[in-house]
């Protein structure tokens, strides 16, 4: 909302030398958030002028001016900038004539932009000031010409100061309102809370409005569908004026003020019932009553009725819709937009004014469903005082005689079936109890008259008759605030609350916790991406079948699904860093990936205001989407850069494989390792991990499928990997159990192996292992070698094996049977033979 | 051979002179080593003299031990010095060898980054598990009835329309991208037995273009606690707490009345910011307030017996005032930059 200075200063005493930005600290301690301020931007001086005489001069570009003679000051009299009386202008426009009184911005006055005005040579001639128009003071858009006063109806005194004339010199405070508080969407509103926030007296402008009830014209609320159980308008006042001349000029001080409350001067019909809203919350609607066939309906839309709106658009209504109707038909959509036929204009000579009151839950969906929020919709959204209509009525219709002709009459009606004033108890010790501060009952009492409550004490408390312009007010709870927020909330102590004994962090988070710190300690760099995909993003791992989770309102059309696996997003994030030379990467991103939930049906979702059932609440939770938390990595370029001394080590599976490690070992838990093929990945160069001693797949390590690499401009060779980490936290110990560490010295064995290539050389471990026995403490596989001495076909593994036993130094012999049993086992399973 | 068998002290001293002269001839370890034998070895003069020990007459052994024992005494003594000395200068040359320039120590291993905003939200849950509260998560595709409905935010309500909400196919299964963490909030209360302190910290939804201050994607935290007789004193005591921790000893709160469905009263919260960027100052930290009736209502929690606050901020922002960081593309566009300054630690 945005409010003019010189209005509010009507109905709350502001400080001498108050500021839009002084009037926002004062009301943002009421709740009413600062946005900014609004003002012309317009320095003096700036004056009336009368155009004495004028010559019109052709120039050389084709462009004809005006070289003009104007009065700026009484004949004699020294002009507001200390000059002469009479002043040759330049004006390049040629909209005015002789004797027009006109503005003029003198030397020494700047106009928005910091265009700072200056006699100055133009056209041959000195041009001493400016004649401005309507545009270049701020005022409007038009700009066909200069401004001639006579258009706003005035004959102003030359030489008078034109920033206080035309209302130049006001500035608007906009603060943001809460939905809670629809009534500062007026002066009346935002005046009674700078009042509450100052403590300066609020006269209520509805204190200065006499209203007349009309009589004959008839009106018929008939709402066959209540919204919510609620009828679409409680209350409904017309008044009518006639000899209405609706092409009068609109006063420079109306169009002001509406301009600097962000509304634009359309007719001073319009502009009257726009201004009555502003000025006390109450949405206005005028009917050219010469258009309107018969009596007015109030009911829902029709199947399949139309109606063109003020904005010219043809709208086909919904049977929810709450319109205004006359005999032809919807003539309005309800506290939303007139229709175009009963439209004011220029001709119009006789008026209806409406001021109703509209269901709010009807007026926001009509609003949404045809995408129209208007001044009045907002403002019926929220809620608007049932009791002001008849005095905005007033109001408009007392305007209307003054500033357009017109003579109010009898004919009108007056229906109000407006709900009785809410009673709200408030328990003597509530407010304190909820605030921690310690209120006298008279506080309390004044506080809540202070904003418009009738209180009432009673045993045990307050009855509060909460204000017709409060329906957010409907709990006890509502009346605490008030009480907190009018004395202040920098009256509330500080206590800090003892929370029980807690338990920490839960095993997950901390497993969480620890995978992102083991990457982090072991030269990964953590990133976050957005979670929205292209649907092929999604493909490039995921069957095109395979089901997802799917934006309904996408910010970009086709980036419309959840991410099934964090691999895309890091792919797009190593794209970035690339684009940027960052060649060398190593990153990972822990977050939730997106698996449809079961079942995708529709669901009624239970009412807000009760617990639901167990059965309402398991529907509810079979509802959400599965979101498990995944791991992804990815590795470009070197993993370790080229150094004194060293070589560069290019990064790809196996760094992708030893961060999947790293991330297991953060919680306890070994991986094995799968030659394994999924969609996406490299089908040579990738693992399945397979948590050790199960066969639970957890995840994939190796590299991008180089198709889908050079796709998205990346390397041949980048390594990747993915972890189901709700399925590795699954499988972390509950509690480590020690195992001896046994001191007896040890007896190492090297074995080569020759073997078909094709044998997987941890499957050849695990066998080597397993044949082995106890005293195998250790081993590892040191070298792979093909090529020559070597028979076609067959590869030579070596591997280191350690041996110990846990009571006794181990003889040669025994290392060497041990290793032999491996080898017979491993010749058994995959005809692998000792190399010789 | 002479059966006059004598050891003389000019033999020894002869023999004492020129195994000394030896030994300086030498000139390292090697050459030292290569004379030993001639010098005190087994064909050293005095090897030779002593071997005729045992020829002498009985009367004449004790003189003769004696300047043998003291000569041999004397060479060996000369043999180690120069040992040790020829030792010491090897030693000396060799670890002048192996020096090398640490100025260019090699990276063995590149070093690793944690991402700001999930560092911080490790620090601000460290915070409140430092108080007894603990650590609440909840779905980031969520069923409108915790997003909306069970907050107090009517089907009709104005505040549901202004959040602006992704929402998720198809629309009758009323599955949104959460707007806030106060989901969370009616979960925790669902599942967890009262008194309740929780803290919930995570991604939320809105569909604002990505511009210097918003992304449509980002981070809050938000804390909730029920219990009997909790007051907004105790919101109050538990924000100061945690924004001194979070900037220093010297900061303060201040509570603004404001609007949210979910609490009454409600209040915008600002934090002075002693440390911040330009001159201490008040900065807008998040919104807070008395849990709403409606909500613990909801949860199936009588409201006259148990009350409680929560409050809510969004990690980016706090992070951007706390840190200064002043553009919301660095902590969204993955750029490894970003997150290498801070390396582990904020």
């Amino acid at each position: 909302m945005r409010v003019p200075l010189s209005w509010l200063n009507e109905f709350v005493e502001l400080p001498k030398g108050s500021t839009a930005d002084s009037v926002m600290a004062e009301l943002v301690k009421v709740g009413l958030e600062e946005e900014g301020s609004h003002g012309y931007d317009l320095v003096g001086p700036i004056v009336v002028g009368q155009v004495l005489e004028f010559v019109e001069e052709e120039q050389s570009n084709g462009k004809t001016i005006r070289w003009c003679q104007v009065r700026v000051a009484n004949s004699g009299q020294k002009a507001a900038d200390g000059g002469e009386d009479v002043r040759g202008i330049v004006c390049g426009a040629r909209n005015f004539e002789v004797n027009d009184k006109v503005v003029v911005t003198l030397p020494g006055a700047v106009l928005p932009g910091d265009f700072k005005i200056a006699a100055r040579s133009t056209y041959g001639h000195t041009s001493d000031g400016m004649i401005a128009s309507a545009r270049e003071l701020g005022l409007s858009d038009d700009h066909e010409g200069i401004l001639r006063l006579v258009t706003l109806g005035i004959d102003p005194e030359v030489g008078t100061d034109a920033l206080a004339l035309l209302g130049l010199n006001d500035e608007a405070a906009e603060v943001n309102v809460t939905p809670d508080r629809g009534y500062c969407f007026s002066i009346r509103g935002t005046a009674r809370e700078f009042a509450h926030a100052t403590g300066a007296k609020f006269t209520d402008p509805i204190d200065s409005v006499k209203p007349v009830q009309g009589s004959g014209f008839k009106v018929e609320i008939k709402d066959d569908a209540p919204i919510r159980g609620k009828v679409g308008s409680t209350k409904f006042v017309i008044r009518s004026a006639s000899n209405v001349n609706a092409s009068a000029p609109t006063p420079a001080w109306m169009v002001s003020r509406l301009k600097l409350a962000g509304m634009r001067s359309i007719s001073v019909v319009v502009d009257i019932t726009n201004y009555v809203m502003l000025e006390m919350g109450q949405p206005l609607h005028a009917y050219d009553a010469q258009n309107l066939k018969g009596s007015i309906t109030v009911r829902r839309a029709k199947a399949s009725e139309t109606l063109k709106t003020l904005d010219a658009q043809d709208r086909t209504l919904h049977l929810e819709d709450l319109v205004i109707a006359d005999d032809s038909g919807a003539i309005g959509l309800a506290g939303v937009m007139g229709g175009a036929s009963t439209e004011v204009s220029s001709a119009t000579t006789s008026v209806l004014i409406e001021a109703a009151n509209f269901d709010g839950v009807s007026i926001a969906r009509t609003a949404r469903r045809h995408k129209l929020p208007s001044e009045a919709s907002k403002r019926f959204e929220r809620g608007v005082d049932p009791k002001v209509a008849e005095f905005a009525a007033a109001r408009a219709i007392a305007l209307l005689e003054e500033l357009a002709g017109a003579t109010a009459d009898e004919l009108g009606s007056f229906v109000d079936n407006s709900l009785g004033a809410l009673t709200v108890f408030l328990p003597e010790d509530f407010a304190s109890s909820l605030t921690g501060v310690t209120y006298t009952a008279t506080e309390i009492t004044s506080t809540l008259n202070e904003i418009g409550c009738e209180v009432a004490s009673v045993d045990g408390g307050f009855e509060v008759i909460v204000p017709s312009w409060r329906p957010d007010i409907t709990h006890k709870t509502d009346l605490v605030e008030e009480v907190a927020r009018i004395t202040g909330y920098d009256r509330i102590p500080s206590r800090l609350p003892v929370a029980p004994p807690g338990r920490g962090l839960t095993k997950r988070q901390r497993m969480r916790r620890a995978v992102l710190n083991q990457l982090a300690a072991t030269g990964h760099v953590e990133v976050l991406t957005y979670p929205f995909l292209k649907p092929e993003q999604n493909s490039y791992f995921f069957a095109e079948g395979e089901s997802r989770v799917v934006l309904a309102n996408a910010m970009q059309e086709d980036v419309n699904e959840m991410r099934l696996t964090m691999l895309p997003g890091l792919i797009d994030a190593a794209k970035r860093n690339v684009s940027r030379t960052l060649t060398d990467l190593a990153i990972f991103e822990v977050g939730l990936v997106f698996q449809p939930a079961k079942s995708s049906k529709s669901v009624t979702l239970p009412n807000g205001t009760s617990q639901p059932s167990d059965k309402e609440l398991e529907m509810l939770h079979d509802s959400v989407p599965n979101q498990p938390l995944s791991l992804g990595g990815l590795f470009v370029g070197n993993r370790i850069a080229e150094q004194v001394g060293r070589k560069a080590s290019k990064s790809g599976y196996a760094d992708a494989i030893q961060a999947a490690r790293v991330a297991a070992h953060a919680v306890g838990v070994e991986l094995e390792l799968e030659q394994s093929a999924p969609k996406g990945f490299h089908p040579g160069r990738t693992a399945k991990l397979v948590i050790k001693g199960t066969d639970v797949a957890v995840g994939f390590a190796g590299e991008l499928h180089p198709e889908l690499a050079s796709a998205n401009d990346l390397p041949r060779q980048v390594g990747v990997l993915e972890i189901n980490l709700e399925l590795l936290f699954a499988h972390a110990p509950e509690l480590v159990q020690a195992g001896a560490v046994d001191t007896y010295p040890a007896a190492t064995q090297d074995l080569s192996l020759v073997i078909d290539q094709d044998v997987p050389a941890g499957k050849v471990l695990e066998v080597l292992t397993q044949a082995a026995g106890e005293l195998l403490e250790d081993i590892v596989l040191v070298d792979d070698y093909r090529g020559a001495n070597l028979e076609e076909g067959k590869k030579s593994l070596t591997y280191a094996l350690r041996f110990r036993a846990n009571d006794r130094t181990l003889t040669q012999l025994e290392a060497s049977q041990a290793r032999d049993n491996a080898v017979s086992a491993a010749n058994a399973k995959f005809g692998a033979t000792i190399r010789a | 051979m002479s059966e006059n068998v004598e050891i003389t002290k000019a033999a020894v001293d002869a023999a004492v002179s020129d195994a000394l002269k030896l030994i300086q001839s030498a000139n390292d370890l090697a050459s030292l080593k290569a004379i030993r034998p001639t010098a005190v070895g087994e064909n050293s003069g005095i090897t030779k003299l002593s071997s005729l020990m045992g020829k002498l007459p009985g009367d004449k052994k004790a003189d003769a031990g004696k300047l043998i024992i003291a000569a041999r005494a004397e060479l060996n003594a000369a043999f180690t010095e120069a040992e040790t000395t020829f030792y010491q200068a090897e030693q000396n040359q060799k670890l002048i060898e192996e020096s090398v320039d640490v100025t260019a120590a090699p990276m063995t291993q590149v070093l690793g980054a944690r991402h700001p905003l999930s560092l911080l939200q490790d620090e601000i849950a460290d915070v409140f598990i430092g108080m007894g509260w603990e650590i609440a998560e909840g779905p980031e595709v969520e069923s409108e009835w915790f997003n909306f409905d069970a907050l107090n935010f009517d089907a009709d309500h104005p505040a549901r329309a202004m959040q602006d909400t992704f929402f998720v196919e198809p629309v009758d299964a009323h599955l949104v991208l959460r707007t806030h963490t106060s989901p969370v909030q009616v979960r925790s209360l669902l599942e967890r037995d009262l008194p309740v302190y929780v803290l919930c910290p995570g991604r939320v939804f809105r569909t604002d273009e990505l511009d210097a201050t918003h992304t449509p994607v980002f981070h809050q935290v938000e804390g909730l606690a029920v219990d009997k007789g909790l007051t907004m004193a105790d919101l109050k005591g538990t924000l100061e707490h945690f924004a001194r921790i979070m900037f220093g000893p010297d900061a303060k709160i201040r509570l603004r009345p404001s609007f949210f469905p979910f609490t009454e009263p409600s209040a915008e919260l600002d934090v002075w910011h002693p440390g911040a960027k330009g001159g201490a100052r008040w900065v807008e930290w998040g919104g807070c307030g008395m849990v709403n009736p409606n909500v613990l209502l909801a949860a199936g929690i009588d409201p006259e017996v148990y009350s409680g606050f929560a409050f809510g901020m969004g990690i980016e922002r706090t992070l951007m005032f706390r840190n200064d960081v002043k553009d919301m593309h660095d902590m969204v566009e993955a750029d490894v930059r970003f997150s290498k300054q801070f390396g582990v630690v904020l």
